[in-house]
């Protein structure tokens, strides 16, 4: 979708600020907002495409403006009206009564062994996105490719600055999840990813970019179309 | 969808009053958020990166391995897991400089360099350094880059997740594997600043 959270190339939102120090979390807050990304992810609430798909319908302006966690509230959130696992009607009012008693404790609960084994298990895992796949790729190194210019409504990593943009695949690095299905709820659908490297001057013209630069992008085989085959692939073919 | 900005009493609140509906639920415990915060203040962090890239210094052989298969080659030292089960380590050389974003959220790999600064999450990093990535280092960073060096920005639009391994200083055989660790920054993996000690 075309939002604003699709930040690379705008102009005038101001400089980048570097503090000299900053915790990890700045407030107590934020650790409880920062687990809930895996123990929702876990109770069925998103995968992580449909994850930042409900970060990208927060209104614009509390997105370019609100704390980072703030975001992963806003998809929870989301999620768990869409997935019907939250009410928020009941969240509105426990939210109000916490704003009036700030220091009431949380419900008292048991600890759950299982939701510990879980963390100790998935952060040295991790979830590989890739996928076992024998569909061949359209592409190889070498090819120039040009992204197609489609606009998707939904969920998509075909950021605005690539769009229409050539550029020469640099690497193929096999089979994903593609998040234009799994990010709208439509299933992993996995295709071939590959970078593609753009030069800054096709990206901003001549007068736009920075001299010797050049920026890599991932893309799946369905964002792009062939405008000239690697050489070697043509001799051998 | 709302377009109130929530004051920092108003987040606390709604984030109370979440975790309280998940506690009920049985999807998070305190427990369960203790060890999460836990693993990232203290265990998972940029000394884990560093300690990658000390070994590539010292051992060519390794870093040939690293920079065909990133994943495989820090599962060696037991490094990798959650946001970077599938990395790629990119070289800096006299001709190229790298540096990594996600100008579409905030993609990092967090097994090697733990969670993200906040200003790499931020829209102002993500808007500007695909743009104009050596205005960005020289004024917000202090980090000149020569006009003869090209600099490659490297956008983590995909779960491919991308970091910097910086070239070994010279003046440093002496120096052993945890010495050379000492020097490697969380921004020199970044892309955005020098090793320890260096001049900017």
């Amino acid at each position: 979708m075309n939002g604003v959270f699709d930040l690379g190339g705008t102009d005038g939102v101001g400089p980048v600020v570097v503090p000299d120090e900053e915790p990890v979390f700045r407030a107590d807050w934020e650790k409880s907002v920062f687990p809930m990304f895996a123990l929702c992810f876990r109770a069925g609430f998103f995968g992580v495409d449909e994850f930042r798909h409900g970060i990208e319908h927060i209104d614009p302006a509390v997105y370019l403006k609100s704390p980072y966690y703030e975001h992963w509230v806003h998809t929870v959130e989301y999620h768990g009206a869409r997935t019907g696992k939250l009410d928020l009607a009941e969240l509105d009012r426990r939210t109000q009564y916490y704003l009036e008693n700030p220091d009431a404790p949380l419900p008292e609960h048991e600890d759950d062994p299982e939701l510990l084994a879980f963390i100790n298990a998935v952060v040295p895992a991790g979830a590989s996105a890739k996928r076992e796949s024998d569909k061949p790729a359209r592409f190889a190194v070498g090819d120039t490719v040009r992204v197609s210019r489609g606009a998707p409504v939904d969920h998509t990593r075909k950021a605005r600055y690539i769009r229409g943009a050539v550029g020469e695949i640099v690497l193929a690095h096999g089979v994903f999840i593609y998040p234009d299905t799994a990010g709208n709820g439509r299933g992993e659908c996995p295709e071939h990813v590959y970078t593609v490297r753009f030069d800054a001057t096709e990206l901003w013209g001549s007068e736009g970019a920075e001299p010797n630069e050049s920026v890599y992008f991932d893309v799946w085989d369905p964002y792009i179309e062939l405008v000239e085959a690697a050489t070697k692939e043509r001799t051998s073919a | 969808m709302s377009s109130h900005t929530r004051t920092p009493a108003e987040i606390a609140a709604r984030v109370k009053a979440l975790e309280s509906m998940l506690i009920e639920k049985g999807i998070m415990t305190s427990q369960a958020v203790d060890r999460m915060v836990e693993i990232y203040e203290n265990e998972v962090g940029p000394q884990l990166g560093a300690a990658v890239v000390a070994k590539a210094w010292v051992d060519p052989e390794f870093k040939t391995r690293l920079l065909a298969d990133a994943s495989e080659a820090c599962a060696e030292l037991g490094i990798g897991g959650l946001q970077g089960e599938d990395m790629v380590v990119v070289e800096d050389t006299d001709t190229v400089h790298n540096v990594i974003v996600c100008t579409l959220c905030s993609c990092y790999p967090w097994p090697v360099l733990g969670l993200p600064p906040n200003w790499y999450k931020d829209p102002q990093y993500r808007a500007a350094i695909v743009r104009e990535p050596r205005k960005v280092l020289r004024e917000s960073f202090g980090y000149s880059i020569s006009d003869d060096v090209e600099i490659r920005v490297w956008d983590s639009s995909s779960e491919m997740r991308y970091w910097v391994l910086p070239p070994r200083p010279a003046g440093t055989e002496d120096l052993s594997e945890e010495e050379l660790a000492q020097l490697v920054t969380r921004d020199s993996m970044i892309g955005v600043g020098p090793l320890a000690g260096a001049s900017r």
